[in-house]
């Protein structure tokens, strides 16, 4: 891994496409195609041996999606940062606007209709945040972080969209928010006592967020501190879900042969609880080759951060790295029973659009913070204009 | 610069941390799906299996039910229905509406479906029809590419063939009920039926079987996917009975009309050829399911339709009874053929008068005139030398006052008084006016059509005391090979009261003359009894007594008679009990008759039918 990323010694202030193009961390395209690929399999698996209705369609987004990455990707990384603090409040405009006439769906406004397809605002927000964060740390002189009042902003910056997105509602992504956030706060080298500070207060606060919780956020969480309580409601899915695993077993039951999936058992199958069809179909071997693959992306783009030469690309390789951890963690987690089942896709494989797309503009950021990873910053630009 | 190095450092050391970090949760996540997948997996591939693999219960025909000649009492019939699966269905209510033309769906039926559909899910059938006609069924058919959801089925229910007639001993089935579960699966069924009354009832075990299994495969929604094994289980068996439906249905037509009951036996196995009870039911309804206002109908009626009266009937048994009186007289040597009473037309027994039927007395009697005349002073006269209990204790020789057991349910075990019965039940002494009353077969007596017959079968056989069947396999009362004990009443005795019950039918004099068989061959004799419902004062006795025709009928004499044929070599016992009937030698006599007659006339009829009497028991 490293071998490769130290090829290139001079530092050009532009570089030629075919340059980028070289400069490329193919190794890392492969990793992303390939982890598609299984996501394609166990989509043809849950439709019971069928491209339709899935594995088309999901197909037509990865393409989409790999050609905005590339594109994303050999944008010089000075205009992503030029553009990080619109994209930012563009991504928090919709999140507004989703709130003022989105459309309704599963009980949660989460879409805005955008004429030829619905738009989820809250995962472009996922990437949004990683970028005006990366931004603005990229800013604030490294002395000034330890003031509290340097705070104020990247907290509200965090703090505002996950509270849009909590009132759509959406628990899980307002929560992937927050952990996404306040990651980006510890990597800018905030105290740590502070955030004992802030965990302290947001346990202080449990009781008064519970009043506040829809009942099914409720019944979800009080379903996985005992799944048992309700096996043919809320915990249905949790119970299903284990079984689907645990079945399973080490070698699997077979492409195409897993009784819970094809009988139907398995909840969300085709979305947040995909992972359990590969787990049970392909079983334990299956299951840790798709870690081994996601474990393998996350090195390349920890790898990709910490290699970077500015403060601005170095967050966002870090951001969108820890964003992808976050999902593939939480969703991985959720469906072995580790966490609640907050409604997280796991990244790459489950059906749906946004999040794919989102996904590769992320992974288009990381290409383009491995590109352009020697180029010269300007120095410290601050936060005043000019 | 060093400043921010330094801060560089940080931002390192913290990725580092974050990356460190990241390594442990993807590890927890991996040990998480070992534990799962390794350590857990045989409990979670069972549960696997109970997720997919349901097993289904196949209810098992339920067995016939024939008559000694193998005809159909009960049987299981095809029957049509229509089911809606609402899933397959565009609308449910375009498809109710379309069926609404061709077959009769009312309103509030169309709601129930339309309310049972939402609460399915939407692949589980609802019965939307059933126990449609042939033309009906067809019709539905025949349309049916217009009906989508909608589908054709041909369900077993069950169906009795002679319908009323066999209603009483058949009894029916019906739903399930609460205290009816007893673990056995088949009972939690939707729609399983099981015996309510009659034999359907009392041999339930026997013709119900056993449930066959079936393994099947079913998706998350119930579904089935495709069968894994299958168990047939074990059909009911049929049960036989000893009834010949031909006799019963005479039987049972010859009472029509009346509130009534006659029993039929064979006197040497004590088979039941007939067992009738009017006014009968439809069983079919039970199975059906009966309205509001037709089960209010059938328990309100006076003449109790829903009562076997054959055997829960329990009847003064009046002069009927004067064969036993004149038996414990004979046996106890208390009494000879010989002994005479004067009647005069009552009797004094302190204050009070105790009156004979026929108001200006029959003069000298013996005994064979006593019985042939049914005249109440002369057993008045013998009831009081004899004594209660020895009355009582000859009557339970004949079967009488006891249950003996039976294969109906309802069966009621009369009562025949005694002096320790009376103090033990009421407290108080034995009146000697109570011992006149029961000479006449009054007062405490009270018998079952049933046991009348055993009676008079005990009588006609010889003094065996055969025990009555309704099963034709030795199901009940042990073996037919062995004879029956004897009732230990001597040959001359009961020679005695036999020709006395001659002289009842065949001779002039006798009661039931008018009701006699004159063909020799197929000769009655018999008994008749009218016993008293009300009481009749001295006022009435003194104004005139009213005839039974101007009495409203609760308060007529019910009307007896018990017989035997044929006299030379006796074959057949029969009772009849008309409730409120009259007279028992102007109506329950002719009836016996006969019954007696049909009786015989079915016996020779299948005698030259099959060429030498195979089919006799």
């Amino acid at each position: 891994m490293a071998s490769h990323m130290s090829t290139l010694g001079d530092r050009p202030a532009t570089m030629t496409l075919m340059r980028k193009l070289r400069n490329i961390s193919w190794m890392l395209v492969v990793l992303i195609a390939v982890t598609a690929g299984v996501g394609f399999m166990m989509l043809y698996s849950a439709a019971n041996g069928s491209i339709d209705p899935w594995v088309t369609r999901q197909f037509v987004r990865f393409c989409i999606g790999v050609a905005l990455m590339f594109f994303v990707a050999f944008v010089d990384i000075r205009i992503w940062l030029r553009l990080a603090v619109p994209i930012y409040a563009l991504a928090l405009a919709l999140l507004v606007a989703v709130k003022l006439m989105g459309t309704v769906g599963m009980g949660a406004q989460r879409w805005v209709d955008l004429g030829i397809f619905n738009l989820q605002p809250s995962e472009i927000m996922k990437i949004a945040l990683v970028l005006g964060l990366a931004r603005y740390f990229h800013a604030v002189p490294p002395e000034e972080i330890g003031r509290l009042r340097w705070l104020i902003i990247p907290v509200a910056m965090i703090v505002a969209p996950a509270t849009l997105v909590l009132l759509q509602p959406d628990l899980g992504t307002a929560a992937l928010l927050i952990a996404g956030g306040m990651m980006m706060l510890f990597l800018a080298g905030v105290r740590l006592w502070k955030f004992a500070v802030v965990i302290g207060g947001a346990l202080a606060a449990i009781p008064f967020a519970w009043a506040h919780l829809r009942g099914y956020q409720q019944e979800r969480i009080l379903t996985f501190l005992d799944p048992e309580r309700d096996p043919l409601g809320a915990g249905y899915h949790i119970l299903q879900s284990k079984i689907a695993l645990g079945s399973g077993g080490i070698w699997g039951k077979g492409f195409l042969l897993g009784t819970q999936n094809h009988l139907n058992f398995l909840p969300e199958k085709q979305t947040d609880f995909i992972f359990t069809t590969l787990a049970e179909e392909f079983g334990l071997l299956g299951g840790l080759f798709l870690l081994a693959l996601y474990a393998a992306m996350l090195g390349y783009g920890f790898a990709i951060g910490i290699r970077s030469r500015s403060y601005f690309a170095r967050f966002v390789g870090l951001g969108v790295t820890g964003t992808f951890f976050l999902y593939v963690f939480v969703n991985v987690a959720m469906v072995t029973g580790l966490v609640p089942v907050v409604g997280v896709p796991l990244p790459l494989i489950s059906y749906g659009g946004t999040a794919m797309v989102t996904l590769l503009i992320g992974f288009g950021l990381l290409l383009s913070v491995y590109i352009h990873r020697d180029v010269q910053f300007p120095q410290r630009p601050g936060l005043e204009p000019n | 610069m060093r400043r921010e190095s330094r801060h560089r450092k940080v931002l390192t050391r913290r990725a580092l941390f974050l990356g460190g970090a990241q390594v442990v949760l993807l590890s927890g996540l991996v040990g998480r799906m070992y534990y799962l997948q390794v350590l857990e997996s045989d409990q979670f591939k069972m549960l696997a299996d109970e997720n997919r693999i349901n097993l289904r219960l196949l209810p098992p025909p339920r067995g016939r039910i024939l008559d000694r000649y193998g005809v159909e009492l009960a049987n299981n019939e095809q029957n049509y229905r229509v089911v809606l699966i609402a899933e397959q269905a565009d609308s449910v209510e375009e498809t109710l509406e379309a069926l609404g033309k061709l077959i009769l769906l009312p309103a509030h039926e169309r709601a129930r479906v339309v309310r049972d559909v939402s609460r399915r899910r939407a692949f589980v059938p609802v019965t939307v029809a059933k126990n449609l006609s042939w033309e009906e069924f067809a019709r539905v058919n025949v349309h049916s590419p217009d009906l989508p959801g909608l589908q054709p089925e041909i369900g077993e229910s069950r169906s009795y063939p002679l319908g009323v007639t066999m209603a009483h001993i058949v009894g029916y089935v019906g739903a399930v009920a609460e205290e009816d579960l007893n673990g056995d699966p088949l009972l939690e069924l939707p729609g399983f039926r099981i015996g309510k009354n009659g034999i359907e009832l009392r041999q339930e075990d026997v013709l119900r079987g056993k449930a066959g299994v079936s393994r099947v495969e079913v998706n998350a929604f119930g579904r089935v996917i495709r069968e894994l094994t299958r168990n047939d289980g074990l059909p009911g068996e049929d049960v036989l009975l000893t009834i010949d439906a031909e006799l019963q249905e005479y039987t049972r037509q010859r009472l029509e009309g009346e509130s009534a009951a006659s029993v039929v036996l064979d006197i040497h196995t004590g088979e039941v050829l007939a067992l009738a009870s009017e006014p009968g039911f439809d069983p079919q309804a039970f199975t059906r399911g009966l309205t509001n206002e037709a089960w209010n109908a059938i328990v309100e009626d006076p003449r109790k339709p829903l009562m076997n009266k054959a055997v829960s009937g329990q009847y003064p048994p009046g002069s009927t009874f004067k064969v036993i009186v004149a038996l414990a007289g004979l046996e106890s040597g208390v009494i000879t053929r010989d002994h005479r009473v004067f009647c005069n037309g009552e009797m004094e027994l302190g204050n009070a008068k105790f009156h004979c039927w026929k108001r200006a007395g029959h003069g000298e009697l013996h005994l064979l005139q006593g019985i042939e005349q049914s005249c109440d002073v002369y057993f008045y006269d013998l009831a009081l030398r004899v004594g209660v209990d020895r009355i009582a204790e000859m009557a339970e020789r004949f079967g009488l006052g006891r249950s003996s057991p039976f294969g109906l349910p309802g069966v009621r075990s009369g009562s025949i008084p005694t002096r320790d019965w009376k103090l033990a039940t009421y407290g108080v002494p034995w009146q000697q006016g109570e011992t006149l009353v029961t000479g006449i077969g009054q007062g405490f007596v009270l018998a079952t059509p049933l046991q009348l017959a055993v009676m008079t079968a005990r009588l006609a056989n010889g003094g065996l005391a055969v025990t009555p069947k309704i099963l034709r396999q030795s199901v009940e009362g042990g073996g037919e090979t062995e004879p029956p004990p004897s009732i230990g009443v001597s040959r001359g005795s009961l020679s005695l009261v036999l020709e006395g019950m001659n002289r009842v039918s065949n001779s002039e004099r006798g009661t039931a003359y008018r009701a006699r068989i004159t063909s020799k061959e197929f000769a009655l004799a018999g008994k008749s009894g009218t016993s008293q419902v009300r009481r009749i004062t001295a006022a009435e006795r003194a104004d005139r007594i009213r005839k039974n025709e101007e009495l409203p009928w609760a308060a007529r004499d019910h009307a007896l008679f018990v017989a035997f044929a044929p006299i030379a070599a006796p074959r057949y016992a029969v009772s009849v009990i008309v409730e409120h009937g009259g007279s028992g030698s102007g109506t329950a006599a002719p009836i016996a008759r006969d019954i007696l007659l049909q009786v015989q006339d079915l016996d020779q009829r299948r005698r030259s039918r099959s060429n030498g009497g195979r089919l006799d028991g």
